[in-house]
Order: C-alpha cells, then sequence, then structure tokens
C-alpha cells in the first residue's frame, strides 16, 4: 500500500512531474540488453586475476613471480612495486574523503597485508584458467602478525598496531605513540553532566552492531585499455566514471585527461561503488601486457575485498523530565574503519540525534582501524548505527515513562527553526508530519497477536547537492536527448527526463535520457549522498532553461520582433506582442527544424555546484512476531514515512523506501561478517551471509510526505534515497523489545541470541 | 584436454558450441554465445541471476556444466519476448517499477515466467517462497511480488475464451 500526503489546498500544476511513467531505460532491463560492468569484451581481451592475502596482519618479505610469469599464456605479473609511491594526499569526489595513499595501498598491498583478501598481486592471462594456475605459481613469503578484528580490543593499548605512523587526531594533546585510533570526533551543547544529574528519569544502555555489506548483486567488474600512446580506457560498473577517473590517474600516476571512462549500467552499489578497487589493477595489467585486461570479482573477493560498513558500539545516556522532554543525552561511538582509517563515525556523530531537540548534549565518535576490509560508503553512512543506539535508548526512555513512543518523539520532535546537533538550523523540514502520517496511519491503530511486538524508530540523513552536469540537445526533428552526468544507478534517467519535458513542457516520449561517459559531460561527483535527483536533476533543469531562452529568441528572430515579446507556454513559442497577434505559435519541432538558417544547432550544457539540498526525515512502524521455540523473528508488517518534498516519480521513491528498510531490515536480523579465530572471514558467500529474501518479508507500505517541497529545487525535490535504511536497525529492535519484553542490545537479532534473552528472562 | 562438442537449443534456435569439461552453462552462454542477458552474481547457485529454464526446468546456470546442456532446451531472458512485443511478465516489472538497478531482473523474470508456466494462480505466499531464490537488494521484493502476481491475473484473464 502507498500513499501520498500533500499540503492541504495544494495545488497540483505539473503535467509530468509526479507521475508513474515506463522509465526510459526499461526495455533494455527486462530484456538483457542492458549491459552491465561484466558484459563487454575488449578485442583482444586477457582476463585478469588478484591473488589475495590469506593473513589478516602479515609483513610482506618477499614476492617472487617467476614461475607464473614463465606459465605459458600468462602476459603480466603485477604487485605494489608496479605501483608509484605516492604521498598521503586527501581526495574530495566520493561520499567521503579519501587518502590517496591508504587508497593505493588498499588496491595492492605495499610492505604489509592488513586483512584477510587484501590484494598482493595480479596476473592478466590468455584464459581464467591460466591466470588462476598463475596466482597458484606466485610464491609470497609472509611475517603473520598478530591480528585484531573488534574495535573495543583494537582501542586497548596493548593491541596490536596496524599503521606505525598512525597517531590519534582530535585529541587535546597529540600521543606519544602510534595507536589504531585514528581520530576522535567530539561536540557538545549546554552542560550533560549537570543536566544529566538533575534529569527526574535517566537511562543509558550499550548498544552494538557488526559488519555488514552494501550486499549489491552485480560483482566489481571492469575491462580497460592501455593504448601505446599513453591513453587510457575504463569501462566498468561504478557510482561515478570521473570518480574512476580522478582514481586510476592517481593512483597510477597519470594526466587525469588521459583516462577516459564510460559508464557501464549499474547493478547496485549503495556506496559500495564509490571507489576503486580492480580498475587500477586492470589498468597496470593492461600496461605491462600490451593488451585490454578484463576483471570481474567473484562473489567471496566482493566480500572479503570490498566495503562492508563499520560494526560499532554505541553508548547511549538520556535524561528526562517526568513528563517526557529529554534534557540531556549524551553518545559516544567506536567505529570499525577497517585497514585505513575513515569510519562513518563523524555523520553517526552529526545525525544520531538530528531528530530531537535537547539542550544539553556530548557526542564522541571513535575512529578506530582493524583487520578488516577497509570499511567504503554504505546507504547515509554511519547514520543508522547512530540511530540504532539512540531510537532503541529512546523507546526504553517511553517504556520507562510510561509514554506512547511516537508521543516522546513528538515532545521533542525538531521543527523548522530548531538548531540541528551539527550546527545549522532547520528550514523547510517536515518531520512531525511524518510523525503525524505513521500516527494517522491505519497500521499503527491494528490489533497485534500473541507473540508480536510494534516498534517505533526515527532517522534523519543531511542529503548532499555538490557538483554535477547536465545537458539538453535540441534534435533536428524536436526531439530532446538529455545527457546526465551521473550513473542511474535506481531510476534517475526517467527523473531527468521527466524533469527535462515538465521544463520544456514537451511530451516524456520526446525526451531520450543518456548517461555521459567523462569526455562528453561536465564533472560530476559520484551518484551517492542521495544528491542525483537533486543536484544533476538542477543542471538539467538549468539547461533545459537555457534552450527555452534559445529558442524564443530564434523564434523572435524568425517573427522579427524583440525576444521579451516571446513567450514559451506548453512546448510552443508564443508572441506576446499585441501588435501581431495574428502569428500562430511555434512549435518546438519547427524552431528545431529551421535551426541551421536561425543560428546552428540548439544546445545547452549546464554545470554547477548546487546548494540547497535539503535534508530528510523517516519514520518507521514495524510489527514483529516471534516463534518462542526456535527464536526466529519475523517482520509481519511494516510502513515507512518520510518527508520526501516532492517525488518526481513516485514509483521510484517509494521503491527507495522500500528497498532501505529491507536492507535495515537485514542488518537487524541476520547480515554480519564473522570472523574465525584466525581472522578469516568465515561467511563470505550468500549463502552464510543471509540478505533477506522473498519469502522473509510481508509487502513494505510507503507514505511519501509531501507537505514540505524543498523550495530550493525547482520541483521541491529533497533526496531519498538514504534515509529509508536509518530507522529500520531500531524500529525492528524496539519491535523485539516489545514483542518479548526484554531488550536485545546486539546486532543482528539472530535466532540464538533471541532464545538466549528468553531464556535468560525466564530464569 | 580436449574439448566437447555440445549441441543443444537455447531461445528456440540450435547451437553448437565447443566447452572444456569444467565450463559452465553461464560461462557458455555469457562468453561463446553473447547472451549476457543471463547475470553472474555468486557463482554458488545463492542469487539466482543467472537463471534460466532447461527442458522446462528452472536452474541456476552457474551449478550447469556446459556439457550437460548437449541435447537439452534452453530459454534464457533473451527469449521472453519476440523481439517486437515485451512478454506480459516485462511489462508489468515496467509498469510496477520493479526494478531499480535491474541487475537481477532477468533472473527474476526467468523464474517467474517458470513459476507462471507451472501454476497459473500462484498467492502471494507462493510467489514469495517461488522467488526465494532470487536474491534483490533494491527494491524489498514488494513491487516485484505485486508484478508476478498481476501478470497471473492478465494471463488467467487471456485464457478465457471471449
Amino acid at each position: 500500500m502507498s500513499e501520498t500526503l500533500k499540503r492541504p489546498g495544494a495545488r497540483q500544476t505539473l503535467n509530468v512531474v509526479g507521475t508513474r511513467p515506463i522509465r526510459p531505460d526499461g526495455a533494455d532491463k527486462v530484456t538483457g540488453r542492458a549491459a552491465f560492468g561484466a558484459d563487454l569484451s575488449m578485442s583482444g581481451q586477457l582476463v585478469g586475476r588478484i591473488l589475495r592475502s590469506p593473513h589478516p596482519h602479515a609483513r610482506i618479505l618477499s614476492i617472487d613471480t617467476s614461475k607464473a610469469a614463465a606459465l605459458p599464456g600468462v602476459k603480466a605479473v603485477i604487485t605494489g612495486a608496479d605501483f608509484p609511491d605516492l604521498g598521503a594526499e586527501v581526495l574530495a569526489g566520493g561520499e567521503a574523503v579519501t587518502n590517496l595513499a591508504d587508497m593505493a595501498a588498499n588496491v595492492m598491498a605495499r610492505d604489509k597485508v592488513l586483512y584477510d583478501g587484501h590484494a598482493v598481486a595480479a596476473v592478466a592471462a590468455i584464459s581464467a584458467e591460466i591466470a588462476e594456475e598463475a596466482l597458484r605459481r606466485i610464491e609470497v613469503a609472509y611475517e603473520t602478525l598478530p591480528h585484531v578484528i573488534e574495535v573495543l580490543e583494537a582501542m586497548r593499548p596493548d593491541a596490536p598496531v596496524l599503521h606505525a605512523t598512525l597517531f590519534t587526531q582530535g585529541l587535546e594533546a597529540r600521543p606519544e605513540q602510534p595507536s589504531n585510533i585514528s581520530n576522535r570526533t567530539r561536540f557538545m551543547r549546554g552542560d550533560f553532566e549537570a543536566a544529566y544529574a538533575a534529569a527526574d528519569v535517566r537511562m543509558e544502555g550499550r548498544y552494538t552492531t557488526r559488519a555488514v555489506h552494501q550486499g549489491y548483486i552485480e560483482p566489481h567488474a571492469c575491462v580497460a585499455a592501455w593504448g601505446s600512446d599513453g591513453q587510457c580506457e575504463v569501462w566498468g560498473s561504478s557510482q561515478g566514471q570521473f570518480m574512476v577517473r580522478t582514481y586510476c590517474a592517481r593512483v597510477l600516476g597519470v594526466p587525469i585527461s588521459n583516462v577516459h571512462v564510460t559508464p557501464a549500467e549499474i547493478g547496485g552499489g549503495f556506496g559500495g561503488k564509490t571507489t576503486v578497487y580492480l580498475e587500477p589493477v586492470a589498468l597496470a595489467l593492461s600496461r605491462a601486457s600490451g593488451h585490454p585486461v578484463k576483471m570481474v570479482m567473484s562473489r567471496d573477493e566482493v566480500f572479503r575485498a570490498t566495503g562492508p560498513t563499520s560494526g560499532g558500539v554505541i553508548d547511549v545516556k538520556l535524561g528526562a523530565s517526568n513528563d517526557g522532554k529529554i534534557v540531556a543525552a549524551r553518545v559516544e561511538m567506536m567505529f570499525q574503519a577497517g585497514a585505513f582509517p575513515g569510519s562513518p563515525v563523524a555523520a553517526a556523530a552529526m545525525t544520531c540525534l538530528a531528530c530531537y531537540e535537547v539542550d544539553n548534549f556530548e557526542i564522541v565518535g571513535w575512529d578506530v582501524v582493524t583487520n578488516t576490509p577497509k570499511v567504503a560508503a554504505y546507504r547515509a553512512p554511519g547514520a543508522p548505527l547512530g540511530a540504532f543506539g539512540v531510537e532503541s535508548a529512546v523507546d526504553e526512555l517511553a517504556l520507562t515513562l510510561g509514554l506512547d513512543p511516537l508521543t516522546l518523539r513528538e515532545i521533542n520532535a525538531v521543527k523548522d527553526g530548531s538548531k540541528a546537533p551539527y550546527g545549522p538550523t532547520y528550514q523547510n523540514i517536515a518531520y512531525v508530519d511524518t510523525l503525524a502520517a505513521i500516527r494517522d496511519s491505519e497500521h499503527y491503530k491494528a490489533p497485534l497477536g500473541p507473540n508480536q511486538g510494534r516498534g517505533v524508530a526515527a532517522g534523519f540523513w543531511f542529503n548532499h547537492g555538490g557538483e554535477s552536469s547536465g545537458a539538453v540537445h535540441v534534435a533536428d526533428d524536436g526531439g530532446i536527448v538529455v545527457v546526465s552526468s551521473n550513473p542511474d544507478i535506481g531510476g534517475s534517467r526517467a527523473a531527468m527526463a521527466m524533469m527535462a519535458a515538465e521544463t520544456l513542457g514537451v511530451p516524456l516520449e520526446r525526451v531520450r535520457p543518456v548517461v555521459g561517459d567523462t569526455d562528453s559531460i561536465g564533472f560530476a561527483m559520484v551518484t551517492g549522498g542521495s544528491r542525483t535527483t537533486f543536484a544533476t536533476g538542477l543542471a538539467v533543469v538549468r539547461a533545459a532553461e537555457q534552450v527555452i531562452e534559445q529558442l524564443r529568441q530564434r523564434a523572435a528572430m524568425l517573427w522579427e520582433v524583440d525576444a521579451d515579446k516571446v513567450a514559451w507556454r506548453a512546448g510552443e513559442a508564443v508572441c506576446t506582442d499585441p501588435e501581431k497577434a495574428d502569428l500562430k505559435p511555434l512549435s518546438l519541432a519547427t524552431l528545431a527544424e529551421r535551426a541551421s538558417r536561425t543560428g546552428g544547432p540548439i544546445s545547452a550544457q549546464v554545470s554547477l555546484n548546487a546548494q540547497g539540498a535539503s535534508p530528510g526525515f523517516g519514520v518507521h512502524l514495524c510489527d514483529l512476531e516471534v516463534d518462542p521455540e526456535t527464536g526466529v523473528a519475523r517482520v509481519i508488517r511494516y510502513t515507512a514515512a518520510q518527508d520526501v518534498g516532492r517525488a518526481i516519480h513516485p514509483s521510484y521513491v517509494e521503491g527507495q523506501l522500500q528497498g532501505g528498510a529491507v536492507q535495515g531490515i537485514g542488518w537487524a536480523l541476520n547480515e554480519e561478517y564473522i570472523f574465525d579465530a584466525g581472522g578469516r572471514m568465515e561467511n563470505a558467500g550468500f549463502l552464510d551471509y543471509r540478505m533477506p529474501v522473498a519469502s522473509d518479508l510481508p509487502m513494505i507500505d510507503t507514505i511519501l510526505v509531501e507537505t514540505t517541497p524543498n523550495p530550493l529545487h525547482p520541483f521541491g525535490v529533497k533526496g531519498v534515497g538514504e534515509v529509508p535504511i536509518v530507522p529500520p536497525l531500531a524500529a525492528v529492535a524496539n519491535a523485539l523489545r516489545r514483542a518479548i519484553g526484554v531488550r536485545v542490545p546486539d546486532l543482528p537479532l539472530s535466532p540464538p541470541r533471541i532464545l538466549a534473552a528468553l531464556e535468560a528472562k525466564q530464569a | 584436454m580436449s574439448k566437447h562438442h555440445i549441441s543443444a537449443t537455447v531461445n528456440g534456435d540450435p547451437v553448437e558450441f565447443l566447452t572444456s569439461s569444467g565450463a559452465t552453462l553461464l560461462d557458455v552462454l555469457r562468453d561463446q554465445l553473447n547472451l549476457t542477458g543471463t547475470k553472474e552474481g555468486c557463482g554458488s547457485g545463492d542469487c539466482g541471476a543467472c537463471s534460466v529454464i532447461l527442458d522446462g526446468r528452472l536452474v541456476c546456470s552457474c551449478l550447469v556444466l556446459a556439457p550437460e546442456a548437449e541435447g537439452r532446451r534452453i530459454e534464457t531472458v533473451e527469449g521472453l519476448s519476440d523481439g517486437v512485443r515485451l512478454h506480459p511478465l516485462q511489462e508489468q516489472f515496467l509498469k510496477h517499477a520493479a526494478l531499480q538497478c535491474g541487475f537481477c531482473t532477468p533472473g527474476f523474470l526467468v523464474a517467474a515466467k517458470a513459476l507462471l508456466d507451472a501454476n497459473p494462480d500462484p498467492s502471494e505466499t507462493e510467489v514469495r517462497y517461488w522467488l526465494a531464490g532470487n536474491l534483490c537488494r533494491c527494491t524489498g521484493y514488494d513491487k516485484i511480488v505485486r508484478a508476478v502476481m498481476d501478470t497471473a491475473a492478465e494471463l488467467r484473464q487471456a485464457r478465457i475464451p471471449a
């Protein structure tokens, strides 16, 4: 069931935006014609494969590649020595800042391996069988080192140190010894200690989560060619062709303009494809072999060597008055970063209290390196962990105070004019409306059966704007081509085409949207941060407006009037000069046909740095049923409501809510990285890393809250993709708490944990 | 290492190929027959992205050795549409927005076709359990299940004589 809440009295004056047309790339994607990362082959291509460390922490003493190189059919063998040495440098452009040297060392280990699965060498050969045989003939001598996986253990003074050069930043004084703690984030308001001590009610809890993977179904894949002239070609699936271009060029030490990247269709990313793993290796193998090289990861490699998100420990203290006003909050979070610094703990710190007006708080975040794969962005990076802790604690507070969990959130809700914990003052937010949408839902009023519980949780994400480009070209017959700077990961071609059609006043069928390669459209940041429909959409709308301006001038030229006497209405030029009232409107097709005589092609490209992205709020409602015999918890009903500004294509916005909710349900109930005592991942496959399947789930109901469009976007767009994964962890955990009467604070809420909690309760 | 000469039928057309003993049907479809609509998501039969119909039975083509295809009839996503009109499942998937990234979509379409071939009137629960071998990480399955249910209803309607 899906519904949309609009502002009372709001008039629908749009023809295309808000409708549900078939997506323009739909036929390709249901017929198998759409080409994803592994679907392209280049003439003369070789197969590339990577040798990966079997140890979670070891020094590389030597690598002997001679036997592999001697195998007939092997065309290149490379190691870290084949890549330039890079100094520490921070690169922007992805969803998170990236340290260049760390990224390069993650792509191919240099002196040390830092996790099970870390790349140590690569081969290119004429077949997969030969490439795999070559890997077996590479001899690596390791000196194994003690390893550390768990975040609290990695923080101890006696923990094995991953990086001898890592000294904690963000402390009052620089520490004398290196450690695994890369950074401390801290910010505060008011006086937490005093307010907590004076509160009527105090509660505290520790909540933990495990590392989980984005779980995109398409493994990383690319094909790359290094030309004899030094010009590089990369075809592959990623969340940003420009990100791939920059990172490849910097890791390999070549000019950025020498690298041409064509974005393939992308089979899911969720943040995990905002960095490079294979692409620089494929290029280096191509340089060494003189052939194009195709590389495709196995699922085992995806799990062991690409970004999960952090496991974390979240300590929460809340103090409140008896009438439910939260007067003091303290949140301290410790996150696994994986092998290199850069967990999303800072984002978690900024978002964890973002739904609450609290006068006194302290938030502390610790970024900690561990012998696990370097984390990558995962949908609202960090926010689900922080929200899991805070929303679980708020639920406990509601139980302690005997308050309805929605009422407690309403009492403390941020609204326009509230100061966000991370600084800015909220404007045009609809969090209160989103809470009301859940309160008014039929679901909230429905009765529950035995062994069932109902959980509520809220969530926040910033949503980004940033650098994007869009082009609008008019064909001779009046057809429109829209070029987007961003890979289409979930239907954004439809959104781009719809916004262009709406702006130009033409039927959607006349608009063909495409995704540009790095040489055919201006720069853009990655498809991430819930920014594409907002920022790239803004570029497309501005380009369409420039095309309208050109069309008005062309019509003015044909009519021999001033351009200010020409209006653009419903896809036609209309003369507004009262003395020329007999002139018939000129259609887009007519103006396009005459373009060569009025100044040449009609076309515009806009590159911009979009400001004015509006944050989003979600409130989720989850009904859970627990089997007391087996400890299996099953989601039986679920509703997600979200402040979306305005949905361009409501079906795809609903899809974001549904997909995010289900990823969160998997995170809450099933998913986790499991390591053996030797530090090796034990469940690196979809059989043992259990993501939700269709039979685990009910329908996911959605409520799109459109009461408050974003005034800084022509159609009111707010980002929608990330918010929906923020509330579900706690929504599920809170439902479990109410179903069984005790809190299970550790994810995943697996049957053994639930059974143990039930037994402890009875004891 | 000698190769096997295999003759099979793919989407109604006779095909022949040479294959090593260890190659999978998925490898042959993608790398030799240029049918890249069938996807590899895991290579271990856990994700269903490589679903094809083999002599009327739904299988993961990554778990079928290519030599086993001898004399068999294989249907892939490329065979669903007649090239002019989409299959009702394809149309319903588009109408319902039952795909986001689209990578798992070929496998879901093939699996759903196998279901509807065997059971023209599945309940929601039957659809969910039948499709439990296909992973989708984008949609949460809601719109996929609706698209399959609506296709089933549409096909049942079409069978009623006018």
